[in-house]
C-alpha cells in the first residue's frame, strides 16, 4: 500500500524557499498571499489495512523523514 | 598525546583536514567508518568532521545521524568522551539528537564562505578552553541558520549550553549562535572551521587551538 507523506516547514520557520519562489511569482505580477516549499514523500508500505499502513508510515515519518523542530507532517493513502 | 576518533561518512570532505590538524598539535587520529561500530574506550575525543554526509539528503545530517557508527558515537556521548562536530558533523549531532536545535537553510539562501569572529561564551574544558575568544575562523555552510523555539533557546541559555557566537551574524541564526553544547558540556557542534585556520599562510591560526587542549 502506498502512502504518501507530505512535509512542510513549520509557520514560526523562515521558508527560504518559499520565500525566492514567491519572490520570484511577484516579479512576473503573480499575486499570491503566501508560499511554503515542503517535500512529498511516496511510502510502499507492506499493510492488509489503511489503518496499519499509515500507523507504519506515521512511525516511519516520526523516525527519520520529519524533523519536528522546523517541520509538520499529513499522511495520505494514494 | 590523546588518541581522537575521526568519524567519516559517505560524503565528508573535511576530514582529512581534520585528521591533519589533530597530527599538527601532536594528538593521534584515527579514521573511524560510518558503518561500523568501535570500542568507545580507546578513545579520548571524537570529531565529526565537515561535509555533506549522504549529500545533504532529506536534510543535512538527517541520514547519518541514524548511520551504525552513531551507536557508539551516542555511547561516547553518554560516557562523557569529548566530541566535536563542525559544520555537517554539526547537523549530524542536532539530528542525533545529542545536541539541541537543528540548521536550517541560511536567511539569505546563498551558501556562505567568508571569515568570521566569534566569541566565547561558555568555555568547555575541552576544545580550547578559553583560549578560543575572539577567534577568527572560515565559515563555508548552505544550511548553517541555527534554530530553536523561543522556549527551548531559553533553556539553552539557563544551561549555558551556548558555546560560541558570531560577532557579527552571517546566516540569521538565532541569538547569533555558531556552537552550542549538550547539558553535560562533552558534546559541541560549531559552524565555523577551526581545521581551516592552522597556520598563519591559512590566513590564521588560531583554529590550533580548539584541537591542542583536548
Amino acid at each position: 500500500m502506498i502512502v504518501g507523506v507530505k512535509i512542510l516547514p513549520r509557520e514560526e520557520v523562515l521558508d527560504s524557499q518559499g520565500r525566492a519562489v514567491e519572490n520570484t511569482l511577484q516579479q512576473h505580477n503573480y499575486t499570491i498571499n503566501g508560499c511554503r516549499v515542503g517535500k512529498y514523500i511516496q511510502l510502499n508500505v507492506e499493510a492488509s489495512t489503511e489503518d496499519e499502513a499509515l500507523k507504519k508510515a506515521k512511525e516511519i515519518t516520526e523516525f527519520v523523514l520529519i524533523n519536528p523542530l522546523v517541520e509538520t507532517f499529513q499522511l495520505e493513502i494514494v | 598525546m590523546k588518541r581522537v576518533g575521526v568519524v567519516r561518512f559517505l560524503g565528508t570532505n573535511c576530514d582529512r583536514d581534520v585528521f591533519k590538524a589533530i597530527e599538527q598539535v601532536g594528538h593521534t587520529p584515527e579514521w573511524l567508518w560510518y558503518e561500523d561500530s568501535f570500542e568507545v574506550s580507546k578513545y579520548e575525543a571524537l570529531v565529526i568532521p565537515g561535509g555533506f554526509s549522504y549529500g545533504d539528503y532529506l536534510r543535512s545530517g538527517a541520514l547519518a545521524a541514524k548511520a551504525p557508527v552513531m551507536n557508539s558515537v551516542s555511547e561516547a556521548a553518554k560516557k562523557g568522551v569529548p566530541i566535536l562536530g563542525i559544520c555537517n558533523g554539526f547537523q549530524i549531532l542536532c539530528e542525533a539528537g545529542l545536541l539541541p536545535g537543528v540548521l536550517i537553510k541560511n536567511e539569505g539562501l546563498r551558501f556562505i564562505d567568508q571569515w568570521v569572529k566569534l566569541n566565547l561564551q561558555t568555555p568547555l574544558k575541552s576544545w580550547g578552553g578559553s583560549e578560543i575568544d575572539k577567534c577568527e575562523i572560515p565559515i563555508a555552510h548552505g544550511d548553517g541558520c541555527y534554530f530553536l523555539e523561543p522556549e527551548s533557546l531559553k533553556k539553552v541559555m539557563d544551561q549555558d549550553q551556548i558555546w560560541m557566537t558570531y560577532d557579527k551574524n552571517p546566516n540569521g541564526s538565532v541569538a547569533d549562535i555558531a556552537g552550542v553544547t549538550n547539558k553535560n558540556k562533552n558534546v559541541a557542534g560549531l559552524m565555523p572551521h577551526p581545521e581551516r585556520a592552522m597556520w598563519d599562510w591559512m590566513g590564521s591560526s588560531s583554529g590550533t587551538n580548539f584541537f591542542e587542549f583536548i
